[in-house]
């Protein structure tokens, strides 16, 4: 009846409603506005200790988001809120026997009220939110070319690279070190760029993919390990003789999309506006609506003639090619529709930080991408989005607050079973660790749960008939 | 360009030198690939740990052992050992569960190697990181080993015969293991076919454990000579001859251990080659950093002309 419930073992909802109640006690010290927080928290132990009738647990999700959202607005336990909010959304996913517009009416007032008001409130939440898109669209990508196809891309990030380069080099004084006589492009010619970046990257995707491809599946894996070095050594190295990259410096002052029509609708609409939110805001919601379509593309193109060769491939090639599916045609659609994708996100991820340099695209980046696809399910879209959160909010958010209370506690001379932490090598520091955490989950998922949190719809299906 | 033929005969032999440091590397990925049919990716990070290995010997143990040649000794056999065990460790924890769930789907293992390879990295670093709060290693000075001799218009400091003589030792030691051993035997039959083998009363598991336990050992000690020789050690120091040595698995012919040896000195020669030429030639234009970017481009063209390598053979799919 209720699978995702169903799904989490007895001793699994123990552990949560003790963490929970762990976490009550903390906040019952706090000032107004904790009472939201206390709230939310109630209703999570509720919704873990004892799953509900799904009509009854879309209310209380409701009500969950309600309280996340007040809390956040008060800026009171804002990272453990906002990852209940994430978890909402997931829920809303797997919630069945509800009808599908309290699904839809609910998710908006989590993306587009909850967040943006979290994000007012602390600008953290904002960027948090809008790197979580930047990597969900990529990870949806990936999940073609690994979840679909199952071909294993280890130089993602050379994808997204080229993409961010592509807007750099001609959306900033870049251009001008080659080509003299040219005026760096206004911020409309994002949208376009993104366009070029699409058709750049399939084409590079095509490139490198024809020969791996005419092979065993495992010679992609090295051939695109090997393409995203080169493409950080290009990028590392392509300040001389011509400058092209400007090299590790990397290049600042990318010009932005105008946003003066944006601003024009925020102030009719009467929301509170900041030079830095404004483009937040826009940020957040550009990506949105990119996932938005990028989703819409997977469903589709999993249905699709193309989608269903994809996953015969995956299954079994060869009696893939048996049936008649053309092997290498096929297989270069999957990797050029990812590579696509990458290459769009990179533009926009260019756009929005205003900086690039090759520090970004290095294997941990590519690493990090395939983790959120495995984590979450490879083919499974929702859960893919899942992963991309999980480990976004793990990556710039856990892992660094760790790093800080461990830095606390060497500055405070605290003592940890008998250990002085002032004692502490300065390089033991988490945040720096995290392809460590990223192959433990690679390591653990394959051996456990090799389908991913929130499974492809397709194999459970499969396996009941 | 006279002065271009005149540094020939040095640039053959660094060439020579980063070539058996990739054949011994890329034995273990063809000795592992043979009977699993597996990338063990992560087998460039059992190279690392023989590679930080043989700099902690020499570290930590010169205070009170003096003659470098018995602690080159200590290292290879530490760096051996330990890098084969971690292998083997590796196979027991990681590879082996998947075996026993019998997965079908080939991106499974394959993504087990990559976090494998990450994983051993950072622990590597966290070790070295509560050891000396430091990771970037660099060789003590190794007294008589760092001496030279002039040989045809050649520079060959000690260390490199060393590392020459030790390549050729352990390279001919498992030529002899595979080719005329009992052990060798059930490696060989392991490979072609590990059901039959096992009715023919072979252990396939134990064969499979022996096979990385060789391997990683290789690495080790070519992790070992890697690091007397190029004296910098890093916990990412394995990727890129982990990836080139692949390379020269691939180049030889995946699989085949001859032609893991050839190709590693094929690629040892044309990088070297490359790095030394590539800024002359083009008048700095293309510095010496685009060697890395060449070994992958032999790998591409490979990959397209002629996949199977070039001792290797056309072998059809099993179904």
């Amino acid at each position: 009846m209720n699978r995702f419930v169903g799904a989490v073992p007895a001793t699994a909802r123990l552990a949560v409603t003790v963490l929970l109640l762990a976490a009550m006690g903390g906040f019952l010290a706090l000032g107004w506005g904790a009472a939201a927080v206390l709230a939310a928290y109630a209703t999570l132990f509720v919704l873990a200790a004892f799953p509900p009738d799904p009509r009854w647990k879309l209310a209380a999700l409701a009500v969950l988001t309600l309280e996340a959202t007040l809390g956040l607005a008060s800026k009171i336990g804002g990272d453990l809120l906002f990852i209940a909010l994430v978890g909402v959304l997931v829920l809303l996913l797997r919630l069945p026997k509800v009808a599908v517009w309290l699904k839809v009416l609910l998710g908006a007032a989590v993306l587009l009220l909850g967040i943006p008001i979290a994000g007012f409130a602390n600008t953290f939440l904002f960027e948090l939110g809008i790197q979580i898109g930047i990597y969900s669209a990529m990870a949806l990508g990936l999940n073609v070319v690994v979840g679909m196809a199952g071909l294993l891309d280890m130089g993602y990030a050379a994808f997204f690279a080229i993409g961010a380069y592509t807007w750099a080099i001609f959306g900033s004084s870049q251009v001008q070190h080659f080509l003299t006589t040219w005026v760096p492009l206004n911020g409309n010619f994002v949208y376009l760029f993104m366009g070029l970046a699409i058709l750049a990257t399939a084409a590079t995707g095509i490139l490198i993919g024809l020969p791996a491809l005419r092979l065993r599946g495992d010679y992609l894996a090295i051939v695109t390990l090997g393409l995203g070095e080169v493409v950080r050594i290009l990028a590392n190295n392509l300040d001389h003789p011509l400058n092209l990259t400007n090299g590790p410096q990397g290049i600042t002052g990318i010009t932005k999309p105008p946003i003066e029509g944006f601003q024009a609708l925020l102030a009719a609409l009467g929301i509170p506006r900041s030079a830095s939110t404004d483009y937040q805001l826009f940020f957040y919601l550009l990506v949105l609506v990119i996932i938005g379509f990028i989703v819409l593309v997977n469903v589709n193109l999993a249905r699709s003639k193309f989608g269903r060769a994809w996953v015969a491939i995956r299954e079994d090639e060869i009696a893939a090619k048996a049936m008649g599916i053309p092997m290498v045609k096929t297989k270069l659609l999957a990797f050029a529709t990812g590579a696509a994708f990458s290459g769009a996100m990179g533009v926009l991820f260019a756009a929005q930080r205003g900086f690039v340099s090759p520090e970004t695209f290095t294997l941990t980046a590519s690493i990090t991408i395939l983790g959120m696809v495995v984590l979450g399910g490879m083919g499974s879209v929702p859960g893919v989005i899942l992963g991309a959160a999980a480990l976004t909010i793990l990556n710039l958010d856990l892992l660094k607050g760790f790093s800080e209370v461990l830095n606390t506690m060497r500055q405070d001379g605290t003592v940890l079973l008998g250990f002085p932490m002032s004692q502490l090598p300065s390089q033991v520091d988490p945040a720096k660790y995290e392809r460590l955490v990223f192959g433990i989950i690679l390591i653990l998922m394959m051996i456990f749960r090799p389908e991913g949190l929130i499974p492809e719809r397709r194999g459970s299906r499969e396996e009941e008939a | 360009m006279d002065t271009l033929l005149l540094l020939l005969p040095q640039v053959l032999f660094d060439g020579l030198l980063l070539g058996f440091v990739y054949a011994m590397i890329a034995l273990g990925y063809t000795m592992v690939y043979g009977v699993l049919e597996l990338i063990n990716f992560a087998h460039s990070e059992i190279f690392m740990i023989g590679s930080v290995v043989g700099i902690e010997v020499f570290r930590s143990l010169t205070g009170y052992v003096p003659n470098p040649y018995i602690l080159l000794v200590v290292a290879v056999i530490l760096g051996g050992l330990i890098s084969g065990l971690t292998a083997v460790g590796v196979e027991r924890l990681a590879y082996r569960p998947l075996r026993k769930r019998g997965t079908k789907n080939r991106l499974v293992p394959l993504i087990t190697a990559f976090g494998v390879s990450f994983v051993l990295q950072d622990l590597v670093k966290l070790l070295e990181g509560l050891w000396h709060n430091e990771f970037f290693l660099s060789m003590k000075n190794v007294g008589e080993l760092e001496q030279s001799v002039t040989l045809f218009g050649i520079f060959i400091q000690y260390k490199s015969f060393i590392l020459i003589g030790v390549s050729l030792v352990m390279l001919g030691a498992l030529t002899w293991l595979v080719g005329r051993t009992r052990l060798g035997l059930a490696i060989r039959s392991v490979a072609q076919d590990p059901s039959t083998a096992g009715l023919m009363g072979i252990d396939p598991e134990k064969i499979i454990s022996r096979t990385f336990l060789i391997g990683g050992a290789l690495g080790g000690v070519a992790g070992v000579l890697f690091a007397l020789q190029y004296t910098t050690v890093s916990p990412y120091v394995g990727f890129l001859p982990g990836i080139k040595a692949f390379t020269a698995a691939v180049l030889g012919g995946i699989g085949n251990i001859p032609g893991a040896v050839v190709g590693g000195l094929v690629l040892g020669e044309i990088e070297t080659l490359a790095g030394t030429f590539l800024p002359v030639l083009t008048g700095g234009a293309f510095g010496t950093e685009y060697k890395d970017v060449l070994a992958f481009l032999i790998l591409i063209l490979l990959l397209l002309f002629r996949p199977q390598g070039l001792l290797g053979q056309i072998v059809k799919e099993k179904v």
